[in-house]
């Protein structure tokens, strides 16, 4: 159902990383996988009417802990999020590195090595 | 003593930070501080795998530390077997070697500093993910790991560099995702991230079908990383263009800490399928595919870090076969195969590197009568060459004669005969590149051939110290070498999933 | 400012008024981390954001001035410090790595959660240096290999 759609996203990204030629739609296939994943992270968590896993003033302990959501996945998404933040930064750089290279985005151009 | 193992992280990462901070113009002092650092973890290391007990004939270690004192599977805990001492002995071996040999090396690049400080953040990643004993922490560990790696292909930021790292970057950035997408499936099934507790769901309710997605997400993103054959495409561009150190790095430990030992871990330990033959099997055909094609593919090769590069792929099949023959000999094989290929490996492009350094060129074709004007090179790459190729009396030969021995008594002729194969064609492809680039007649200029083109001192000393390993290795299938360090190792994953939650303890 | 860098006086007047609530926002978030949602790196963001905030629109020379690449480099590695030495302070005082060694404190409060506060200033201060310097680097087109987040 649900979790369907985000393997669709996963596809959608992995096309992108596979089939597209420039350097940019391969870094935007790569972002796209790689929500994809964290969006699949966050509806792990998901629970109808669930209510946020931070405990307000004055509310009973056995309601919060009957209807809060599991706080973890928010946690190890956020991780993943700042992990993928820094791939990503990284990969733009190297992408404007070889921009500098090669004056092209072109990955049929950028073939210096054989594969 | 009891929060000794936290260091293995603590200590590379404080340490390259310190580097950024006050060291920028001070490159030598980093240079000590790292290879003290290194020894310090290889010494550390090898105290651990001294501070375990005697039983059933072998020396047991388990070590479990919960980490801002959290019991699992509230907290992450830091947990050591065998398996883990094992690892970390060949990874901090091998780090101790390389950053010995960077101190020369690196002479010739700009910004060393932070060369050393991501050295040592790939060392933490490493160590990190062979002492958690969390799922979600591994994965995190591997990214620490990986992204150094990323930076340090591109480290000479030349337009090879750059194309390589990219290409590796895109593919480990798909292991990455896969890799999480199984962390938190596993999550979703059995609701813990711990591995034990993780491995105590499995063995009580059983597989479903969400964990065998898991796991074949698993399985793909550690044969990524580690270049198994149907995912190897980026080794070969990603080991050579990076600078040789981290080439020896990248082929020595990186592959087998990533994607081998990752593979072990999870397969055995979590989700407990060390008899499962479809298991078994898809690592028996995985590796000997790798295997030979792996050496097939380096054959041809001209460029000399290009050739050792296919090699990782062809030896790292013989791991992942003799892993997946599920004997307790097998195991021990593989295992002693993998730190054994770590050795040699390493050793092999460190002499590339100082090939490089010397002529200036990694075409086979170029060389030449190098062992004259080399010696010290020359003769650690024979001594690296005979034992990749399995040669008596270095430590590859034992490593492959027992793997051929477990293949034959598992029932499984046809592996056997498939290794022996591999062997010889690894042979003829080392004869290929002793005799171009160590015999023969030189292609070199009149001038190179008459200056010392031997490396310095600290290079010199690293491919030394490699080079007597892979003779002292030998010894690691003498009993009582065995029992402190291989048979525990071996032992621990073939225990499967119940002989990990009797280490952690959770019964 | 100098008149000719950067964007138009409106966006610079704007700027100015706004940017010390941003800055101060970041500074409540990362302080507040463990009561209300948010926490160390979303703080170090948000600090961040006042700094690229003030580089669109007063010029990259500016907000060099202002906080150089170095400042942001030796604060970058300068955090990480601060986070192992309340680590190894747990391994001191208490047992464990990282241990929780301050007194809980009253819920609610903002001393409720022992270390936790302490680590979130430093994890977003790392943050906040970072994601400045790697903003910094690929917008001057001139990068170095430094560029390491967490």
């Amino acid at each position: 159902m649900i979790y369907g759609l985000c393997l669709i996203l996963f596809l959608v990204g992995f096309y992108g990383i596979v089939v597209k030629r420039n350097l940019i739609k391969i870094i935007m296939g790569l972002i796209i996988m790689e929500y994809a994943v964290h969006l699949f992270i966050v509806l792990v968590s998901y629970q109808r009417g669930g209510i946020v896993p931070i405990l307000q003033e004055g509310q009973s302990i056995s309601e919060f802990v009957q209807l809060a959501v599991d706080p973890l996945p928010q946690v190890l998404v956020l991780t993943a999020i700042i992990i993928n933040f820094g791939i990503t930064a990284l990969v733009v750089a190297i992408a404007i590195r070889l921009y500098e290279k090669y004056g092209t985005f072109d990955i049929n151009e950028i073939r210096r090595l054989r594969g | 003593m009891t929060n000794l193992p936290v260091l293995f992280v603590a200590l590379p990462l404080a340490m390259g930070f310190l580097y950024i901070l006050l060291l920028k113009q001070r490159p030598y002092v980093a240079e000590i501080v790292s290879v003290a650092v290194t020894l310090v973890l290889l010494l550390l290391a090898l105290s651990l795998a001294g501070a375990g007990t005697f039983q059933d004939g072998y020396l047991v270690t388990s070590f479990n530390l919960p980490v801002g004192g959290w019991d699992i599977p509230l907290g992450i805990n830091i947990f050591l077997d065998g398996l883990t001492v094992f690892m970390l002995i060949v990874v901090n071996l091998v780090s101790f070697a390389v950053i010995l040999y960077s101190v020369n090396y690196l002479q010739r690049y700009t910004s060393r500093t932070y060369f050393y400080s991501l050295i040592l953040f790939m060392l933490a990643g490493m160590n990190g993910m062979l002492i958690t004993g969390d799922l979600f922490n591994l994965f995190v560990f591997l990214e620490l790991a990986s992204v150094s790696s990323y930076i340090l292909v591109s480290f000479g930021v030349e337009a090879e560099e750059l194309e390589a790292a990219f290409k590796y970057l895109v593919m480990g950035a798909i292991a990455s995702a896969l890799i999480l997408l199984a962390v938190i499936l596993v999550y979703l099934v059995t609701g813990t991230l711990n591995m034990a507790y993780a491995a105590q769901f499995i063995q009580e309710q059983g597989m479903n079908r969400a964990l065998y997605f898991a796991f074949a997400l698993f399985m793909m993103g550690f044969s990524l990383k580690a270049a198994l054959i149907p995912f190897h495409a980026w080794l070969p561009d990603a080991h050579p263009s990076a600078p040789a150190p981290i080439s020896a790095m990248l082929s020595g430990v990186v592959i087998k800490v990533l994607g081998v030992y990752a593979m072990l871990r999870v397969g055995f330990n979590v989700f407990d399928l060390g008899a499962d033959p479809v298991f078994l099997n898809l690592l028996l055909v995985i590796g000997g595919i790798s295997m030979i094609i792996g050496v097939l593919l380096a054959l041809y090769q001209w460029d000399i870090k290009r050739l050792f590069a296919y090699h990782s792929i062809s030896q790292m099949g013989y791991v992942i076969m003799a892993v997946g023959l599920g004997t307790s000999l097998g195991i021990a094989a593989g295992l002693f195969h993998l730190f054994n290929h770590a050795i040699f490996k390493s050793l092999l492009f460190l002499n590339s590197g100082a090939i490089e350094a010397a002529t200036g060129t990694r075409s086979l074709k170029k060389m030449g009568g190098l062992a004259k004007l080399m010696p010290v090179t020359g003769v650690t790459s024979m001594v690296g060459s005979l034992s990749i190729s399995g040669v008596p009396p270095f430590n590859g030969f034992w490593s492959k004669v027992l793997i051929i021995f477990a293949a034959v008594l598992a029932g499984r002729p046809v592996y056997a005969l498939l290794a022996v194969i591999g062997s010889i064609l690894t042979l003829a492809s080392f004869m290929k590149v002793q005799r171009y680039a160590f015999w023969g007649k030189s292609h070199l200029s009149e001038k190179k051939q008459n200056s010392n083109l031997e490396a310095p001192l600290f290079m010199k000393v690293s491919m030394l110290f490699l080079a007597i390993f892979c003779i002292f290795l030998s010894f690691l299938i003498v009993p009582v070498l065995r029992e402190m360090i291989l048979t525990p190792a071996g032992e621990d994953l073939i225990r499967g999933a119940s002989g990990y939650l009797a280490r952690v303890g959770i019964l | 400012m100098k008149p000719d860098q950067g964007m138009s006086l409106i966006v610079k007047t704007v700027t100015c008024w706004i940017n010390s609530f941003i800055f101060l926002f970041g500074i409540y978030v990362m302080l507040f981390g463990h009561i209300t949602p948010g926490g160390g790196f979303p703080g170090g963001v948000i600090i961040a954001c006042s700094f690229i905030l003030i580089t669109l629109a007063a010029g990259k020379e500016f907000a060099l001035k202002l906080f150089s690449l170095d400042d942001a480099s030796v604060v970058d590695s300068f955090s990480i410090f601060l986070f192992l030495f309340i680590g190894f302070l747990g391994l001191i005082l208490g047992n464990y790595f990282l241990q929780n060694f301050m007194a809980a404190g009253e819920p609610f409060r903002l001393p409720s959660a022992g270390t936790i506060v302490l680590n979130n200033v430093a994890i977003g201060l790392k943050v906040g240096a970072a994601i400045f310097a790697m903003f910094m680097y690929l917008s001057l087109f001139r990068l170095d290999e430094g560029e390491e987040t967490e």
